[in-house]
């Protein structure tokens, strides 16, 4: 991944990475008129400072967060804040989203860290049946809004099947709960600021291939991104790439390779994908008559396939191909054939060109 | 095999027969708990044992005693002499032994449960418990009767088709009327599904509980959910949900709020013996204790979790024993006894807030009734067992002996009081059933705090297939 890839959009450069869950704190420093460069884990780490330093009534908990946290997002938030607001919990997650659960039900932010995206599921009864359903099930006397669940997801080159899911369907398929999904330092650092202050429980998604590997110019003050909006990051008229988090940067160099062969490609960054921005992705299909969709996450039932039926159902008629998926293949995610399992750029290409040419 | 054994072998000193003047010494220290000797630990005897500033409390803040300090160092060093050295771990200094011993399953005696009143409803002698009034006690009294006729009229009802469900308390009025009148209205409640006593110790009207059940516009919630998933944020009693043991990690999150927010209240949560076994009671006593959580845990061990006795629940000694496995202070009550319930609930809310720890109630009590109006549980259960409870160790008779017994009520009284809220339920009963259902948009709403788009766009297609096949849908639904 590393190798092919140098720059998503105008924004995030990618160097070489070292694809350690190392935990140093390097960063690259260079503040110009309140930007700095910064990875995504610093963003995210910005983020958590600016939500407790606005709100008294925010709170960050999990496994290992109270030093810093194993990926260094929670870094020096409890010797800033104390560690009334900023703590350890025992290693349990269903604990953990409970917790959370009770603590936002009573008023505040609640920002709770599931250590990896592989290991959320013990709280998959919290999330689904609790945390989603606490509003609707009340008839609104009672939520539980104040609560954001962070996690990193994704391939990192040598996770195997326990450091490398990408779990976002199954969270995608629940009423009552978000999904958001961020692309870049500058991106997780507002979209995770909308996140906790958004008054409904969100599972917020952070990419860990991208933590040191992205790196941005991040503007050093409290700003929000709106959730629910995509946001096309590259304009084109052939067909239309639709993807989040991590994968984006591999579709961006899908994308470049594909106009070096004439091809002008359209990229969307879904930002949310639930309830997701169905207008944005309509437009643009609706402009270039083709559509492929592309996630980390095995093929069948991904969120790729919902993508895929509406935008089917919205765009029929105006469909020059069928819609194209360059996803994860149907096995657990394989240690030594992680090169083969993911969705890589040739792979995108190669389905870019077929779609075009169908 | 080695790491078990020494893991084990923290524990194992306070058996060890070579330190029988130990366990002696240790006899005095009962009171006294220090996290940096974790081999003095405070037993069962602790939880009853009175001191001079409070009866049931015990007279030092975090169970610290500054006179036992002493004789603690004194045991450590002589700990210390006779095995040699001790292990410096993580969690505390450990002394070694060479007794290769196990700790057993379960002590051989069981924990005996805490009783004020015998079984005639006279007060056991030499109790201490925390005395009740002329007036709480009659109001006691008439919630239970309140609670017991809901309970039948709403029954029945559901034998009759007009509502879809319901779920009764039979057996376990005491635990929930008593637990709740031992608590302030400011005490936050997140309950299971059979403490709708609490809810009505609270005030929340007959009226009301007969809106959720029809699930009418009146409905609190909307009419989204099943008959007896209350829920009322003006009574601090947060909506039933039907998983089971979720709300109790929920509860150590609310409790640890108001221990941020510095408030002289904390988080009450009820749970069942079945609940024990899920994971979000081990994640929930875990937390609290962890946290120093101000909650209180009510568990109601009515010896059924649907067909399922607790035999095939568990192998311990019930549930009062995995409290301190956990570091929680547990105690367990004769959950049919109000005076107990009323007592132990009381004393724990005092410890979880001054002390700002959580406490661990199990509630020995009898389900009646059957799991719930889809049940039958003479299918698993003799009748006998069921009439003996029902009869001989009914909670709400043998309180009204006590109470009567006092001239506080009479036979005439109660007679009345029945009578009387006979007729305001069937006055709510109809009501309710005359009443709206929620209207249509309320299907939508309060999914998040606002309608997104994809709500929206669904609602709009769902308004048109209702004009286009009206007879599919329920006529009653305002559109």
């Amino acid at each position: 991944m590393s190798r092919c890839v140098k720059r998503l959009g105008k924004w995030v450069s990618l160097g070489q990475s070292k694809r350690g869950f190392s935990t140093s704190t390097i960063q690259k420093d260079g503040v110009e008129n309140g930007v700095k460069s910064l990875n995504l884990y610093s963003a995210i780490n910005q983020a958590l400072h600016i939500a407790l330093d606005t709100d008294p009534r925010s709170y960050v908990f999990g496994e290992d967060v109270g030093f810093g946290g194993v990926f260094r997002c929670t870094t020096g938030l409890a010797d800033r804040f104390g560690k009334n607001r900023v703590f350890n919990t025992p290693l349990c997650e269903q604990g953990i989203v409970g917790f959370g659960i009770g603590l936002a039900a009573m008023g505040n932010r609640a920002i709770a860290e599931i250590q990896f995206a592989d290991y959320i599921f013990p709280a998959f009864d919290q999330i689904v049946n609790e945390a989603a359903k606490f509003r609707y099930r009340s008839g609104n006397q009672f939520n539980c809004g104040g609560l954001t669940i962070r996690t990193p997801y994704g391939a990192v080159g040598h996770g195997g099947h326990y450091h490398s899911q990408s779990p976002e369907a199954f969270f995608c398929h629940v009423p009552g709960i978000k999904v958001v999904i961020p692309r870049s330092p500058k991106e997780a650092k507002g979209l995770l600021l909308s996140c906790i202050r958004d008054p409904n429980p969100i599972v917020f998604f952070e990419p860990k291939w991208l933590y040191r590997l992205a790196v941005e110019e991040v503007p050093e003050d409290d700003y929000m991104l709106p959730l629910s909006e995509a946001e096309v990051i590259r304009q084109g008229s052939d067909i239309t790439l639709v993807g989040w988090g991590a994968q984006l940067a591999i579709m961006e160099q899908a994308c470049i390779d594909a106009e070096k062969e004439g091809i002008s490609c359209e990229l969307i960054d879904l930002k949310t994908l639930i309830p997701w921005d169905k207008e944005t992705v309509e437009a643009s299909v609706k402009k270039t008559g083709r559509l492929l969709i592309s996630h980390e996450a095995p093929v069948t039932g991904g969120f790729g396939a919902e993508i895929s039926a509406s935008i089917l159902e919205r765009c029929f008629s105006r469909l020059e191909a069928p819609v194209a998926r360059v996803c994860g293949l149907d096995t657990p995610f394989p240690l030594v054939f992680e090169p083969f399992y993911m969705p890589t750029k040739n792979k995108i290409l190669d389905a870019i060109k077929s779609t075009v040419n169908y | 095999m080695a790491t078990l054994l020494f893991r084990k072998s923290r524990t194992l000193l306070l058996a060890h027969n070579n330190h029988q003047h130990l366990q002696n010494k240790l006899a005095l220290l009962v009171r006294t708990r220090s996290r940096s000797s974790p081999f003095v630990n405070y037993c069962s005897n602790s939880r009853i044992l009175p001191s001079s500033s409070h009866p049931f409390l015990p007279s030092s803040s975090r169970y610290e005693s500054t006179e036992a300090q002493p004789q603690l160092e004194d045991l450590q060093h002589q700990v210390t002499h006779h095995d040699d050295q001790m292990i410096d771990f993580p969690g505390g200094k450990v002394g070694f032994t060479s007794e290769m011993s196990f700790i057993s399953d379960t002590s051989h005696i069981r924990v005996p449960c805490y009783r004020v009143l015998d079984d005639d409803g006279e007060l056991v002698n030499h109790t201490n418990h925390v005395q009740v009034s002329k007036e709480l006690a009659v109001r006691m009294h008439s919630e239970m009767v309140t609670l017991q006729t809901m309970d039948s009229i709403f029954y029945e009802l559901q034998r009759q088709g007009r509502i879809s469900f319901y779920l009764t308390t039979s057996g376990e009025e005491a635990v929930n009327i008593a637990s709740a009148a031992a608590l302030s209205s400011h005490d936050v409640i997140l309950p299971q599904y059979r403490e709708p006593g609490v809810l009505l110790w609270r005030g929340f009207t007959l009226q009301q509980f007969a809106h959720q059940c029809f699930g009418n516009t009146n409905d609190l919630g909307k009419g989204r959910q099943m008959p007896i998933h209350y829920g009322s944020n003006k009574h601090n009693y947060f909506t039933v949900s039907s998983p089971i043991a979720t709300q109790l990690p929920q509860a150590v999150g609310a409790a640890y709020s108001l221990k941020m927010d510095g408030k002289s209240a904390c988080a009450v949560t009820f749970c069942g013996d079945g609940s024990t076994s899920e994971g979000d009671f081990h994640a929930a006593l875990n937390f609290a204790a962890v946290m120093e959580a101000p909650v209180v845990f009510i568990c109601r061990n009515n010896g059924w979790a649907i067909s399922t006795p607790v035999e095939e629940q568990f192998r311990s000694d019930g549930i009062v024993v995995k409290g301190q496995a956990y570091g929680i202070w547990s105690i367990r009550v004769d959950g049919n006894d109000a005076l107990a319930v009323y007592s132990a609930v009381h004393t724990a809310r005092e410890i979880a807030i001054k002390e700002q720890r959580p406490v661990l109630i199990e509630a020995l009590t009898y389900r009646v009734g059957h799991h719930s109006t889809s049940d039958d549980s003479t299918k698993y259960r003799s009748t006998g067992e069921i009439e003996y409870w029902k009869m001989e160790r009914n909670p709400v008779n043998r309180f009204k002996r006590w109470v009567e017994k006092n001239g506080w009520s009479s036979e005439k009284d109660e007679l009345e009081l029945r009578s009387s809220v006979r007729k305001q339920l069937m006055h709510a009963i109809q009501v309710a059933e005359k009443a709206q259902k929620p209207p249509l948009e309320d299907m939508f709403t309060d999914v998040y705090d606002q309608l997104s788009s994809n709500l929206e766009e669904q609602e709009r297609e769902l308004r048109q297939t209702i004009e286009k096949h009206p007879k599919d849908y329920l006529s009653d639904v305002p559109l």
